[in-house]
């Protein structure tokens, strides 16, 4: 791929204290402004390399480059997007969106003048003042979006972000997500296990192998998504090309 | 409370037992229980009374001052067992011995090494109430979720943050439960020290009452008594029940 890459993943490897060795030399670089996908079975070390790369995580060995800099810890310019939404239960929306703010001390009518817009951009206007647990698994999982964007990161890093919520929800929130992403231009590294969900949204596509996890294979779908309705994209005949070429790397360790 | 198939109200079971204490005082059958009436009204006579004032003032005090001493040491004391766990295995023991422990055998010994006094009280109500919140704090911060704190870390979160913005307020319905129960221990803590030391405060008038037969004005400081520990009790769970709230299911 042509675009500079941003986020490069030198021979990591990742053994838990347990002696689980989830990551085997991985090496990789994922293009600057691209939604680039970890694809892989559960338990592959997909979730593990995402959060090495978000600092979130040490590995055994090798090193992450985010811009060039070594990656030591949590950065300002990545932020995390979680599977479980990781909302604060006494806080109300417009709390929880500005919380990524309100630890860099941003003064409140700032923040709260941030969080409102991305209340509004992920399709939560008038729910500003409802508690996590007032909301559905859907409803919560673009507070959590909206708390990432609201840092103004240029990576963003999205584990599993879907996998939580149910199907008809899932196909929205990817079509609103690439409708955001087309305003917003940032880097996405995305986790999933769903083929179908990797090939409709990624530039890039990393199948990873069962544990360990190691570079398996990538993919670059080339699909045109601009001027195409989801369902033109979901009948575009690369995006079909590209669900069969991962399942047929797939199916050799299934 | 469910009566002949209709809801009675809670009160009307307290409205039945005081009936019953009326009439068994009325027959006369024991010098120790005289009739309800006489007892309330024992209880308007010596309520305003300088004696009573002072010794409420003093048991409130001692009170006030072995919860807040307890507070101050019990939560810091939770979250550093919960988060060094070096300090959670060094305490850990001694704290489930002494919560479990009868606190009071050790008042008799306080009272030769502190003296005879207001200070003894205190420390009795400290003793009594800060392991139980030591337990709690230490429980809810060690429940606290896992996902948070690696949510707030993400964001750049710094050590400090992390303590006030996501454990400590994550360990909130545990420590106020915690409190609830400490608080409850501490008013037992009051009266045990001070019916043991005898010289001041409201166990000195328990002292007064019960050796001098004034069984109605006994009665009355016990009611007292129950009504302030219920009263604290119900505050903080009216607390609880709001952080739940906000909370939601957790």
């Amino acid at each position: 791929m042509s675009a500079r890459p941003i986020v490069e993943v030198r021979g990591v490897s990742k053994t838990y204290d347990t002696g689980v060795e989830a990551l085997r030399d991985v090496s990789l670089s994922l293009p600057s402004g691209k939604l680039s996908t970890f694809l892989g079975p559960s338990g592959c070390g997909k979730t593990t390399l995402l959060k090495i790369i978000a600092g979130l995580m040490a590995p055994t060995s090798g090193e992450v480059f985010v811009k060039g800099q070594k990656v030591s810890g949590p950065g300002p310019e990545r932020a995390f997007v979680f599977q479980e939404f990781a909302l604060l239960p006494w806080a109300s929306v417009l709390r929880n969106v500005a919380f990524g703010l309100e630890l860099r001390g941003v003064a409140r009518a700032e923040r709260q003048r941030v969080a409102r817009e991305y209340i509004g951009r992920v399709g939560l206007k008038g729910f500003e003042h409802r508690y996590p647990h007032q909301l559905s698994g859907g409803m919560r999982q673009r507070v959590g979006l909206a708390r990432a964007l609201a840092v103004n990161a240029e990576i963003l890093l999205m584990d599993e972000p879907f996998s939580s919520v149910d199907e008809q929800t899932r196909r929205k929130f990817q079509e609103d997500l690439l409708e955001l992403l087309q305003v917003e231009k940032k880097t996405v590294i995305f986790v999933t296990h769903s083929i179908e969900e990797a090939a409709y949204l990624s530039d890039q596509i990393v199948l990873l192998s069962q544990r360990p996890g190691t570079v398996f294979k990538i993919i670059e779908p080339r699909i045109e998504r601009p001027g195409k309705t989801p369902d033109e994209i979901r009948r575009d005949k690369n995006y079909l090309d590209t669900v069969d070429e991962i399942w047929h790397v797939l199916k050799q360790y299934v | 409370m469910t009566l002949f198939g209709r809801k009675v109200p809670i009160v009307f079971s307290l409205a039945i037992w005081f009936i019953v204490w009326e009439l068994v005082g009325r027959a006369r059958l024991s010098t120790i229980v005289p009739p309800f009436s006489d007892v309330v009204a024992a209880g308007f006579t010596i309520v305003p009374t300088e004696k009573f004032t002072r010794a409420a003032a003093i048991s409130l005090r001692s009170f006030a001052a072995g919860m807040g001493l307890a507070i101050a040491v019990g939560i810091p004391a939770g979250v550093l067992m919960a988060r060094v766990p070096l300090v959670g295995k060094i305490l850990g023991m001694w704290v489930n011995v002494f919560v479990s422990a009868p606190i009071s055998a050790l008042v008799p010994m306080l009272m030769a090494v502190i003296g005879i006094g207001e200070t003894t009280v205190v420390v009795t109500v400290f003793l009594f109430a800060v392991f139980v919140l030591i337990l709690d704090t230490q429980v809810g911060v060690k429940q606290a979720d896992r996902a948070l704190v690696e949510m707030a870390r993400s964001f750049g979160a710094s050590r400090r943050q992390l303590y006030t913005k996501i454990l400590l307020l994550s360990a909130l319905p545990e420590i106020l439960a915690g409190l609830r129960l400490a608080a409850i221990r501490g008013v037992k803590g009051v009266v045990i020290g001070q019916l043991l030391v005898a010289i001041i405060g409201v166990g000195e008038l328990f002292e007064l009452y019960s050796q001098h037969f004034l069984m109605e004005e006994f009665w009355a400081l016990v009611i007292i008594v129950f009504v302030f520990a219920f009263a604290v009790s119900e505050a903080i769970a009216f607390l609880e029940r709001r952080v739940e709230y906000y909370s939601g299911a957790r």
